[in-house]
C-alpha cells in the first residue's frame, strides 16, 4: 500500500502540535463533540464493528471489552489508560503522548462517554517526564476550554482525567498490576476472575485501555468503520477464532538497523519490509540473524521467517507468542544469541514481581544459567534444562497469575528451538562473553 | 445433593457449601499440597503448589477439561465438577514448583527448628525430586533478628507464601510485615523501627509453613520429633483457646493453637502462647506442708507427707465443723476445673452441710481486646479474634457448680468480710491464678482464720500463713473441664508431671473426698451431668477435641 498516509502520526511534525488551538485547527475534538450527542451503545457498537483490537500487547477486541461492563451499574465506572509502556523496544505511546496529546485525550473522552465513566486515570510510567508535562499542559488546556470537567459543552456529561505517574516497574503495565499500583499498593497482578470490567480499580468496574488503542478510537469515530477496515488483514476464513487485524499500527523499529524509529503502517506489513524500506536496512551492511516481532516477550523470528506479516495472527504462525507491542528489534548476524537471550532473561528476572513461585525463581534461574554459559562454563545439557524450565513456567501449564512468566519463557523456548546450533557451538567452542575476575587477575 | 468427583471419588457438597478443591479433596482424605492458602486468610494463589486439573460439567452433561492447570485454592467446587489431583501432569507441576522453591533454600534442616514439621521437607519427600539441578551459587539473604521481640526471620528459608503478611493485615490488622524488593530478591521485612510486636504476633510463626519465621522463645530448644503433644485448653483468659501442649521429659516447651471453630478459630494470643512459664517457676510450691500456727513453735513445719497431711485436713475440718457448723467456708478459684470445684464443694458440704462457699477473685484486666485493628488501633467489626479481659479460664464452670450446691454463692469480698467478722473458723482456699490472686492485705485478713487450708501452685502472701499448704498442679498437670465465656466445655489434659511433692488438684480433692481408686475424669463428668442440670451436656464423658456447648438449644458439634 504505497499511498498510505499516516493518521495517528499525521500531526507529529507540525509546529506547535501539542497545543489545543493547533489540534482544533485540524478538526480536533469534532469526534468527541459528535459523540456527546450519541447514545453510549452506538459508540460501543461502532468501535466493536470496526474490529479494533487492543494495541497494548494482548490484542483483545476493544469494543468487546467495553461490553463486559455490568449493565445498569450505579457507578462509578473507571477508565484506566495504560501508558506504562515498558516492553523493551516499545516507544509508540511516548511519541503519541509527547507529540499529539490531544488526540489521546479525545480518545479517552470518547471512551469514557461510551462506557459511562466520569473519571479516567492515566497511568504513566515514571520515566516519561516529557509526556507527563505535555499531557499535564494539554489536560489543563482542556479544562480551561470546557472540554473536561463538569457538564462538558452543555451536554450534561462530566469527565475528569487524573494523571498518575507510576514508580517504574514492568509489571505495572499488566492491567491488574496497574490497578493495584493505582490503588497505592504493590503492583502484584490480581487473580482473575473477577476481571477488571467487573471488579477493578477500588473494586469498581474498570476498563483498561492502551494509549494507541484510544487514539485509534478517535479516528474510528471521525473517519468511520469502513475507513478503519479498509486497511489491515481480514480474518482467516478457515480459522473461526481469528478476529482479523484491521487499522493502522505504529511499529517501533530498533536494534541493528540504520534508521531506528517509529512508523505508522497498516497492520500486516512484513518484518523484511519494515527493516529494508522503513529503517534503512540492517546496519553496516550486515544481515539480520534474528528479529523480535513485538517486544522481547514475544520470542524471535529467524532470518528465514522475515517475510512473516506482522499482524495479530502472523507471528503466532511461526512459533512466536504474538504481535505484542509491535516493537521490532533487529539482531545482526555478528551478535551472539547467548548474549541476546541473556539480556532478555536478565530483564524479565529483574521485572518479575515475585508473586508466583515459577516466575520468581524460574526467571532468575534461567538468567543464572545463561550467565554461566557466558562465562564459558556452559554444559551441553544446559540447553535442555533451559527449555524444561521455560516450559514449566508458561501459562499453558497454568502456573502463574499473569502473563509475565509466559513472556519470560517464550524467548528462551524460541531462541533454543530456532538457534540451537548457535548455543551448541558457543558451548562446544568454550566461548565466553564475560571473563571472570579470577581469570582477569590470573592474566595480569 | 451437589456432588463433585475428586480423583474419581465422589464428594458430596452441602447445598450452600462453598469449598475450594483443596477442601473438597480433604473430604476424601486426599491432600492437595499447598503453601500460601490458609483457611483463615485471603486467597492469593501465588505459591502454585496446589495446581490441579479441573473439568466442568456443561449443560448437556458432558465434562470439558480446562486446558490449563488451575490453582486448587482459587477454584470453587461446583456440582458435577471433576478434579484430578494425581495425574502425571499435576505431579510434574508439583515437582517443578518444589524445585523452584528449593533453588535458593539453604537446605539447613539439621539446624532448622522447623525440621520435622516442615512443609518443604514433607512435600519434597512426597512430591519433589531427589536432587537440585542448580549449578550456580544460591541467592543468600540476610537473617533478620529485628522482625519482632518474639519472632526471628531466617530470610533465606522463606518461600514467599505471604501468609504472615496477610495475617498482620487481615487478622491482627496491624500490618507490620511487608514484602520488599522484587522477583527472586524479594524478602519479608518490617518498616525500620516498627517491629512486629502485636499481641497476636506469635501466630505468624505457626502460619509459616517453613522454617523462616521462628519463635525466639522456642529457638534451638528442642527437635520437634522429641516433643509429645497433648490437646488442651489455654487457661489465660475466658476465650479458652484450644491448644496443643508440647512437652519433653516433663518440661513444657511451647503452646500452639489448635483449630477449633467453636472456641477461637485458628489462632491464639501471645499472652497465652508464652504465658505458661510459671509451670516451671522456682516459686512453685513443691511440697505440702502442715505448720504449727499457734503456740511456741509458730511457723514450724510439722509434716511434708501427703499421707499424714490429707487425713489431718479432713479431721481438723470435721473437728471445727462439730463445734461451729456455720463457721466453715471454702473459696473456689475460677482456675479450678469443673470436676475439682464439684469435688471440693461436695467435700465441704459433707464436712458441714452449712458450709459457706465463695467464688475466688476473678482477675479482670482492662477491656476485651478485639482484632483486627484499624490504623488508629480501634477494633474493626466483625472481630476475628478476642483476647478477653477476664483472665480466668473457668469462672462459668465454677459458678455453675457453686449455684447447684448453694442458693447464693458468696463473692470473695463477702467471704473476706465474714472472715473479718470472725464468722469463719476454718477456711479452705484454692488459688491457682499464676499472676497472683492474694494481696498482702487480703493475706493478713485470711491469716486470722484459725484453720486456714491453702491449695495453690505458686507461693503467695497467704501461703506462708496457712496451717495446711497443699501443693497443687498447673493446668498442664491436670485433667478436667474448663467452660469458656460462651459456655463451651472443653477438656484440659495432663501432659506433664508437676514437681515431685505436688499433686494435681483433682487428685488431692479426690483423696479428700475419700473416693477410692484413681481420679477418672470421664466418669466424674457423667456423675456431674446427672447431679447438675446446667452441666447436663457433660454426660458424654469425653468431650472430644472441640468440646461441647452447654446450651442445649445450640447445635451440637459432630466431633
Amino acid at each position: 500500500m504505497p499511498t498510505f498516509e499516516p493518521v495517528l502520526l499525521a500531526r507529529i511534525n507540525k509546529p506547535d502540535s501539542t497545543s489545543l488551538a493547533s489540534y482544533r485547527a485540524d478538526g480536533g475534538y469534532g469526534a468527541f463533540t459528535k459523540c456527546l450527542g450519541e447514545a453510549p451503545e452506538s459508540i460501543i457498537e461502532t468501535v466493536k464493528s470496526a474490529g479494533l483490537r487492543g494495541r497494548g500487547g494482548a490484542g483483545f477486541p476493544c469494543g468487546v471489552k467495553w461490553t463486559f461492563l455490568p449493565k445498569n451499574h450505579p457507578g462509578p465506572i473507571y477508565l484506566a489508560v495504560n501508558a506504562d509502556e515498558s516492553e523493551p523496544g516499545t516507544f509508540n505511546n511516548r511519541i503519541l503522548m509527547e507529540k499529539d496529546p490531544h488526540q489521546l485525550i479525545e480518545g479517552i473522552a470518547i471512551a469514557c462517554k461510551a462506557i459511562g465513566s466520569h473519571k479516567a486515570f492515566l497511568y504513566l510510567r515514571y520515566e516519561y517526564g516529557t509526556s507527563y508535562r505535555v499531557l499535564d499542559a494539554a489536560v489543563n488546556e482542556c479544562y480551561a476550554a470546557g472540554l473536561l470537567g463538569k457538564n462538558i459543552q452543555g451536554s450534561g456529561f462530566d469527565l475528569d482525567i487524573v494523571l498518575h505517574r507510576g514508580a517504574a516497574a514492568y509489571i505495572c503495565g499488566e492491567e491488574t498490576g496497574l490497578i493495584e499500583s493505582l490503588e497505592g499498593k504493590r503492583a502484584w497482578p490480581r487473580i482473575k476472575p473477577p476481571f477488571p470490567a467487573i471488579e477493578g480499580l477500588f473494586r469498581k468496574p474498570t476498563i483498561v485501555n492502551n494509549v494507541e488503542t484510544l487514539c485509534c478510537v478517535t479516528h474510528i469515530i471521525s473517519r468511520g468503520v469502513d475507513w478503519f477496515k479498509s486497511m489491515g488483514v481480514p480474518p482467516d476464513p478457515t480459522n473461526p477464532r481469528d478476529l482479523g487485524s484491521f487499522g493502522p499500527k505504529l511499529y517501533c523499529i530498533s536494534g541493528h538497523v540504520e534508521k531506528p524509529g517509529c512508523v505508522e503502517l497498516p497492520l500486516g506489513v512484513t518484518a523484511r519490509e519494515l527493516i529494508d524500506e522503513h529503517a534503512g536496512g540492517v546496519w553496516k551492511g550486515r544481515k539480520a540473524k534474528a528479529v523480535v516481532p513485538g517486544g522481547i516477550s514475544m520470542g524471535f523470528l529467524s532470518a528465514a521467517e522475515l517475510d512473516t506479516p506482522l499482524d495479530f495472527a502472523g507471528p503466532g504462525k511461526v512459533g512466536c507468542l504474538g504481535l505484542g507491542t509491535a516493537a521490532v528489534v533487529v539482531v545482526d548476524d555478528q551478535t551472539s544469541m547467548v548474549d541476546v537471550l541473556y539480556n532478555c532473561c536478565r530483564f524479565m528476572s529483574h521485572e518479575s514481581c515475585g508473586q508466583c513461585t515459577p516466575c520468581r525463581e524460574g526467571t532468575s534461574w534461567m538468567t543464572r544459567i545463561l550467565d554461566r554459559i557466558r562465562h564459558g562454563q556452559g554444559r551441553s545439557e544446559d540447553l535442555d534444562l533451559l527449555v524444561e524450565v521455560a516450559e514449566s513456567m508458561g501459562i499453558i501449564p497454568g502456573t502463574t497469575i499473569c502473563g509475565l512468566s509466559d513472556g519470560a519463557a517464550w524467548p528462551v523456548k524460541n531462541a533454543i528451538k530456532k538457534f540451537r546450533s548457535d548455543f551448541e557451538e558457543y558451548i562446544a567452542a568454550g566461548n565466553k562473553t564475560v571473563t571472570s575476575a579470577q581469570e582477569l587477575m590470573a592474566a595480569h | 445433593m451437589p456432588t463433585a468427583l475428586v480423583n474419581n471419588t465422589p464428594v458430596e457438597l452441602g447445598p450452600t457449601e462453598q469449598l475450594n478443591c483443596i477442601q473438597a479433596a480433604q473430604r476424601i482424605g486426599f491432600e492437595i499440597p499447598h503453601y500460601c492458602w490458609h483457611p483463615a486468610l485471603s486467597v492469593v494463589a501465588s505459591c502454585r503448589m496446589c495446581l490441579v486439573e479441573v473439568g466442568d460439567k456443561k449443560p448437556d452433561g458432558t465434562i470439558v477439561m480446562r486446558p490449563k492447570l488451575e490453582p486448587g485454592c482459587q477454584t470453587p467446587v461446583k456440582d458435577g465438577m471433576v478434579i484430578i489431583a494425581d495425574s502425571p501432569k499435576v505431579k510434574a507441576a508439583q515437582a517443578a514448583t518444589l524445585e523452584y522453591l528449593l533453588l535458593n533454600h539453604p537446605l539447613d534442616c539439621p539446624t532448622c527448628d522447623q525440621a520435622g514439621e516442615c512443609g518443604l521437607q514433607d512435600y519434597s519427600y512426597k512430591y519433589g525430586r531427589g536432587y537440585s539441578r542448580l549449578q550456580e551459587p544460591k541467592n543468600i539473604k540476610p537473617d533478620k533478628d529485628h522482625i519482632g521481640d518474639q519472632i526471628t526471620l531466617f530470610t533465606d528459608r522463606c518461600i514467599m507464601c505471604t501468609r504472615c503478611v496477610r495475617f498482620t493485615r487481615e487478622v491482627s490488622g496491624t500490618a507490620e510485615l511487608m514484602v520488599t524488593d522484587r522477583g527472586t530478591n524479594e524478602e519479608i521485612d518490617v518498616f525500620p523501627g516498627e517491629p512486629c510486636n502485636n499481641k497476636l504476633a506469635g501466630n505468624v510463626v505457626d502460619l509459616c509453613p517453613v522454617g523462616a519465621l521462628c519463635s525466639k522463645d522456642f529457638l534451638y530448644k528442642q527437635r520437634v520429633w522429641w516433643l509429645k503433644t497433648t490437646k488442651s485448653v489455654c487457661p489465660n483468659c475466658s476465650t479458652g483457646c484450644s491448644v496443643e501442649v508440647d512437652q519433653n521429659e516433663d518440661r513444657v516447651h511451647r503452646l500452639t493453637p489448635r483449630v477449633n471453630p467453636q472456641a477461637q478459630g485458628h489462632f491464639m494470643c501471645d499472652e497465652g502462647r508464652f504465658g505458661w512459664k510459671y509451670i516451671h517457676s522456682d516459686q512453685r510450691i513443691t511440697f505440702p506442708e502442715a505448720r504449727d500456727v499457734s503456740g511456741e513453735g509458730i511457723g514450724r513445719v510439722l509434716s511434708r507427707g501427703w499421707d499424714e497431711i490429707l487425713p489431718a485436713v479432713v479431721q481438723s475440718l470435721k473437728k471445727r465443723a462439730s463445734v461451729h457448723p456455720k463457721k466453715i467456708g471454702a473459696i473456689l478459684s475460677p482456675w479450678m476445673t469443673v470436676e475439682e470445684a464439684y469435688l471440693l464443694a461436695g467435700f465441704m458440704l459433707k464436712v458441714s452441710p452449712k458450709a459457706k462457699l465463695a467464688l475466688g477473685p476473678v482477675r479482670i484486666e482492662g477491656e476485651d481486646d478485639k482484632y483486627p485493628k484499624d490504623i488508629h488501633g480501634a477494633a474493626i467489626e466483625p472481630a476475628k479474634f478476642t483476647i478477653r479481659a477476664e483472665k480466668a479460664p473457668n469462672r462459668r464452670g465454677v459458678e455453675a457448680v457453686l449455684k447447684s450446691f448453694t442458693e447464693s454463692p458468696m463473692t470473695y469480698g463477702d467471704m473476706l468480710a465474714q472472715v473479718a467478722a470472725g464468722e469463719i473458723d476454718a477456711l479452705y482456699v484454692v488459688g491457682g491464678d499464676p499472676a497472683g490472686w492474694c494481696s498482702e492485705e487480703d493475706a493478713a485478713k485470711l491469716a486470722a482464720v484459725p484453720l486456714l487450708i491453702v491449695q495453690d501452685l505458686l507461693h503467695s502472701p497467704v501461703s506462708g500463713k496457712a496451717a495446711f499448704l497443699l501443693s497443687g498442679g498447673a493446668f498442664a498437670e491436670r485433667d478436667g473441664t474448663f467452660i469458656n465465656h460462651a459456655g463451651l466445655a472443653q477438656e484440659i489434659r495432663r501432659s506433664v508431671r508437676g514437681p515431685d511433692g505436688s499433686r494435681p488438684d483433682n487428685r488431692i480433692l479426690w483423696d479428700l473426698c475419700g473416693r477410692t481408686g484413681l481420679y477418672q475424669g470421664a466418669s466424674l463428668r457423667r456423675e456431674i451431668a446427672k447431679k447438675i442440670p446446667a452441666l447436663a451436656a457433660l454426660a458424654a464423658g469425653t468431650l472430644g477435641d472441640i468440646g461441647v456447648k452447654l446450651m442445649a438449644s445450640e447445635p451440637q458439634p459432630a466431633s
